[in-house]
This record gives C-alpha cells, sequence and structure tokens, in this order.
C-alpha cells in the first residue's frame, strides 16, 4: 500500500507488510523500549535516594533522565520518529514541547520574580523604624 | 511491468491519507493539548512547593517505596498496552485480551496504590485546603489519576467492542486511540514522578 509508506499515524508500528515479522520487529522495539525505561526509571530513583553524589547536582540529573525516559516512551512505545513519513506528527510535538516550556518556564521565571519584588523588608514591617 | 509500480508517487500527489493516519493525528493533537493544559498544573505545583503553610511538607508525606511500585505498574501497563497492540496488528483475538486483562489489571493497581496513598494523606490532616502545596499536589497527581479512570473505563468499553463488533475498521482506529491514550498518561507520570515525588522527597 502505497499511502501507508507515505504517512504513519503516532502508534502505528514502523512496519507494515508481512504481518508476523510485523509482529516480531514491534516486539523487539517495545522490549528494547521497555529495557531503556526500567534502566531510566531505576536510575533515577537510585540517584534521589543514594548520598554518594554531589546532592546541588542531583535535581539536573533527574531531569535530564526524565527528558531521555520520555523520549524512549516517544519513540519506543508511541513511534514517532523522524523519518519522512512523520513530519506533521513530529511538528506537532515541537509546537506542542514549545508551548509546555513556555508556560512552565514563563511561570516560574514571573512568580520568582515577582516574590523577589513584593518581599517586604524589615524596615516595612517593624513599626519602631516606620518615620 | 506498469509504470506506476517502478516510480515512487509524490506525497503531495498521492491524494486524501486514509481514515486511519487522519483520526491518528487528530487524536495525537489532542494529546499534545492534554499535555499543555498538565503543563499549567505542573508550573502551579513547581511555583507552590514551597508554600506549605507551617503543614506537612513532601519530604514527610511521600513514601518513595510505593511510588517505585506505581511506576513501575503503570511501565508494565504501558508495556501490556504495546503487547495488546500487537495482538490486535495480528488479529489474535485470545492475545488481544490477554493483553487488554494484563493491562487493565496493572492500571487498576496502580489506581489502588494512589488512592490509598491519597488516603493516608487527608487522615492524618494533609488534606487539599491545609497548604496550597497540598492543593497544588492533589491537583496535578489527582488530575493524572482521574485521567487513569477514564483510561481503564474506556479499556473496558474496548475490549466489549471487540467482543461484540470484533476487528472491524472503526474499533481498529480506537484501538489505536486509546493505545495513543495510555503510553501519554506514562510519559506524563514520567514528569510527574521525577518533579514531584523524587526532587519534592528530597530532604
Amino acid at each position: 500500500m502505497t499511502a501507508d509508506t507515505q504517512d504513519r499515524a503516532p502508534g502505528d508500528d514502523a512496519s507494515a507488510g508481512d504481518r508476523h515479522a510485523a509482529t516480531l520487529s514491534g516486539l523487539l522495539a517495545y522490549l528494547i523500549g521497555l529495557g531503556l525505561a526500567i534502566l531510566l526509571t531505576a536510575t533515577s530513583f537510585w540517584a534521589a535516594s543514594t548520598n554518594l553524589l554531589w546532592q546541588p547536582g542531583v535535581p539536573i540529573g533527574l531531569a535530564v533522565l526524565a527528558v531521555a525516559q520520555m523520549g524512549v516512551h516517544l519513540v519506543f512505545f508511541l513511534h514517532i520518529t523522524t523519518g519522512p513519513d512523520n513530519t506533521n506528527n513530529v511538528l506537532a510535538l515541537a509546537f506542542g514541547v514549545l508551548i509546555v516550556f513556555l508556560v512552565v518556564a514563563g511561570s516560574l521565571w514571573i512568580m520568582a520574580n515577582l516574590n523577589a519584588n513584593m518581599m517586604l523588608t524589615p524596615e516595612m514591617t517593624n513599626p519602631q523604624l516606620q518615620h | 511491468m506498469s509504470a506506476e509500480i517502478a516510480v515512487p508517487l509524490d506525497p503531495s500527489l498521492a491524494g486524501p491519507a486514509p481514515k486511519r493516519i487522519i483520526v491518528g493525528y487528530g487524536f495525537w493533537i489532542f494529546l499534545l493539548s492534554d499535555i499543555v493544559m498538565f503543563s499549567a498544573f505542573f508550573a502551579t505545583y513547581a511555583v507552590l512547593a514551597g508554600a506549605t503553610a507551617g503543614g506537612p511538607t513532601g519530604a514527610q508525606l511521600f513514601h518513595r517505596t510505593i511510588v517505585a511500585i506505581e511506576t513501575a505498574c503503570l511501565l508494565f501497563s504501558s508495556f501490556a498496552c504495546g503487547m495488546m497492540s500487537l495482538a490486535v496488528g495480528a488479529r489474535n483475538r485470545f492475545a488481544t485480551y490477554l493483553g487488554g486483562a494484563a493491562t487493565f489489571g496493572l492500571g487498576a493497581a496502580f489506581l489502588g496504590l494512589e488512592l490509598n496513598e491519597f488516603a493516608g494523606m487527608i487522615a492524618i490532616g494533609a488534606t487539599p485546603q491545609r497548604s496550597a502545596f497540598l492543593s497544588a499536589f492533589f491537583t496535578l497527581v489527582g488530575c493524572h489519576g482521574a485521567h487513569v479512570a477514564v483510561g481503564l473505563l474506556w479499556l473496558a468499553v474496548m475490549m466489549a467492542q471487540i467482543a461484540a463488533k470484533g476487528f472491524r475498521e472503526t474499533v481498529l482506529r480506537r484501538l489505536l486511540c486509546f493505545s495513543l491514550f495510555w503510553h501519554a498518561l506514562d510519559i506524563i507520570w514520567v514528569a510527574l514522578f521525577t518533579i514531584v515525588y523524587l526532587m519534592g522527597g528530597r530532604g
């Protein structure tokens, strides 16, 4: 089917064609994904619990592991790849990621800024020092 | 040999995409909008994570072992959902029911553990009314839990549809959308356990 090789829906398996071969290659992809996800999750929980690591660096490491695991899920479970038949899905994902980044980073930035600027100084709260 | 087989078709000349592609793409857009909604809850939680108002903090409330079991349940549920998709692709009815049952059982176990955790927190007075941190926590984690509950209902309906209607086109498209939904929930849980439980549960 020409259309199948030109377009791919998210969640579709990578290979169309022979049903048995498709099932086997699909199984392999899911198994690789599961293995990588278990590895990354276990590393995350270990990094959060151990005292062996430099503590201020742990949150950044956890964030990196989480992003890596989301990538594993996208590629091996949702079958979102960079193939030419997947352009629309990847573009939509890229736009979604941009909005998520703007909402989260923007909120944190603005709220931290407000927090810093609205902080009452001791002079403002202490009636003895007010003129 | 006809020429149309040898010459690859230009995608723009191939005509409208099959319905399966369009439905999958539309549902993918919905999932991305759902993820954008979750990002607002994540931003709220991140801003309010320190606002405990003298109440219990995350480090006092969260049990990492239970979170690890929940994570394993949801990950293996996602994997079982993938196995179900493969069984659907092979048109194997028994394997589809088996995969669906495993997906449902692991998802229900996750939901049960989460509700148990909520009940334990509420029992010691850590209710959503206690502090801004707890309001944000229950909104974010509860919203994910509500999605899982809806997904379980959807899965049960899909199993009934396979039993009643068999593998017809409409049912196959709905199963594709369900597997997308279930995998996307697992992606959100990855962000959730990292930000809420692992980062928030540290000393």
